[in-house]
Parts: structure tokens; C-alpha cells; sequence
């Protein structure tokens, strides 16, 4: 992959056009759905799934109480914010043009993939560094992992540019 | 010379004594470091939520990536817990807690 060439960039309008084939397209929606089945699976009262914990951190660490309470109050609403953003990016996922709400969308939801991604996988700092063992049962998530890492630094920079 | 006598504070009478002294001690928001979420995004968000600059922004995701953890915001609870929900929001690993 060209680090030369980006495959987003930021129109003057607001909008964000994307160049990505049609594997690419293909292999975001799987893990969208997948993402979706993954998230519809926690309550937001009962326990959340390992690989989700980071979707939903601890807010009062000193104080188990309060964060009982945000836990209860905010978890739903995390939820259906997250639910949302799947649909859009879901909805657009077969255009080359983003309004600023979609764009907002994929990059919240590309990063909530990693999050859940990188969870699964236990990922530490120096990740980057380790060559992948080809006996690694994990290699195709580890791929999509870093590729997800590769879209994403991407489409921020073209954000900020 | 005034003296503080002359100046001693009297009891406002909106003012909650003996109550949860939430209001006078202000809270502070922490992000904390993490292996998964890049740089770049970190800078982002800090800047799209708080309208920092991009030095500063930068300046402290470079202290949450070396130091371990940065405080990002402060202010009363109300406005501590509706900044890390906004974190939270964007999958940054956002803590809150009484002046460090």
C-alpha cells in the first residue's frame, strides 16, 4: 500500500471524498455487521463482553457508587450512539462521497473496530515491531487490525489537512 | 490598613453548608494511555472537543503516551463527567476524579 497516495480527501465543501475498492468496501461492511451482532449482544445494565470493554470504560475509579450510576445512565446511551453510526456508515458504504456527519461516523466507527480489535488480540505498545509468526492462528485479524490502523491514519490526515 | 475584621465574610445564604462540597473542589479529567488508539486520533479529539490548538493537543498526547496520563479538562462534576462521556463516546479511556 502507497503511503504516497491517501485514499480520502477533504473537499472544500465539508465532504470527504474516498477512494476504496470493492473488497475494501465489502470487508468494512462484514466487520460493521459483525461489529453490530457484537455490540446488540450487552445489555446496558448487565455485564458487558471482554472484547467490548473498552467501548465502555470505568468513569470514577475512586468511587464504585458514582460509577455504578454512570455506568447505568450513559451505557444506553453509548450504545445507541455506536448503533447509529454503524447504520450510516452502513448506508454510505457504497458511495466515494461522505457529508461531515458520515464522515464523523467511519471514523468513530473504524476506531471502535480497532478498539474491540485490538482488545481481542491484546495488542501492546511494540506490536508494531513483531514480525507475524505465520503459525499465528490470528493472522488474518491482526491484517485487518493494522489495516484498519493504516485507514484510519489516513482519513485523519486528510481531516486535518 | 483594613482589617480582616472589618472584611469577614458573612454566610451567603445560597450557599450549602455541611453539604456535598461537589461544587468547591474541582474535578479533573483524565485520559490515559492506551496501545490500540493511534496518536493522530488522540490529537484529533482533543482538538475537536476542547478546541485546543494543535500544539497543545498534541502536547498532551505526547503526555499521556510518555507520562502514562494527561489531565485534559477540569470543572465542576457536571461538566467532568459530561467531557469523559464525550471521551467515552470517542473510545478514549477517560477517568475522572477530585483534584489530584
Amino acid at each position: 500500500m502507497s503511503r504516497f497516495r491517501s485514499r480520502f480527501r477533504a473537499r472544500p465543501d465539508g465532504s470527504m471524498e474516498f477512494r476504496v475498492d470493492d473488497r475494501e468496501r465489502e470487508l468494512i461492511s462484514n466487520l460493521i455487521r459483525q461489529l453490530r451482532d457484537l455490540l446488540l449482544t450487552t445489555s446496558p445494565t448487565g455485564p458487558v463482553d471482554p472484547n467490548l470493554r473498552r467501548l465502555y470504560p470505568t468513569a470514577y475509579p475512586d468511587d464504585e457508587q458514582r460509577d455504578t450510576d454512570y455506568q447505568q445512565l450513559m451505557r444506553g446511551d453509548l450504545l445507541e450512539q455506536r448503533l447509529a453510526q454503524l447504520d450510516l456508515v452502513e448506508a454510505s458504504v457504497s458511495e466515494t462521497r461522505l457529508d461531515p456527519a458520515q464522515a464523523m461516523a467511519w471514523l468513530r466507527a473504524i476506531n471502535d473496530l480497532r478498539l474491540v480489535l485490538g482488545t481481542s488480540l491484546d495488542v501492546s505498545e511494540d506490536d508494531d515491531l513483531a514480525p507475524a509468526e505465520s503459525d499465528d492462528p490470528d493472522t488474518t485479524s491482526r491484517a485487518i487490525y493494522h489495516y484498519l490502523g493504516a485507514l484510519q491514519s489516513e482519513f485523519i490526515s486528510a481531516l486535518s489537512r | 490598613m483594613t482589617s480582616p475584621l472589618e472584611t469577614a465574610p458573612t454566610v451567603r445564604e445560597d450557599m450549602d453548608l455541611g453539604e456535598d462540597t461537589d461544587q468547591d473542589v474541582p474535578w479533573v479529567v483524565l485520559v490515559w494511555n492506551d496501545p490500540i488508539n493511534l496518536m493522530e486520533y488522540v490529537v484529533f479529539v482533543f482538538k475537536k472537543l476542547f478546541g485546543y490548538s494543535t500544539e497543545k493537543a498534541t502536547a498532551l498526547m505526547l503526555d499521556v503516551h510518555h507520562k502514562g496520563r494527561a489531565a485534559v479538562s477540569t470543572g465542576s462534576r457536571e461538566k467532568a463527567e459530561l467531557d469523559v462521556f464525550r471521551l467515552h463516546e470517542f473510545g478514549l479511556w477517560a477517568t475522572m476524579q477530585k483534584d489530584l
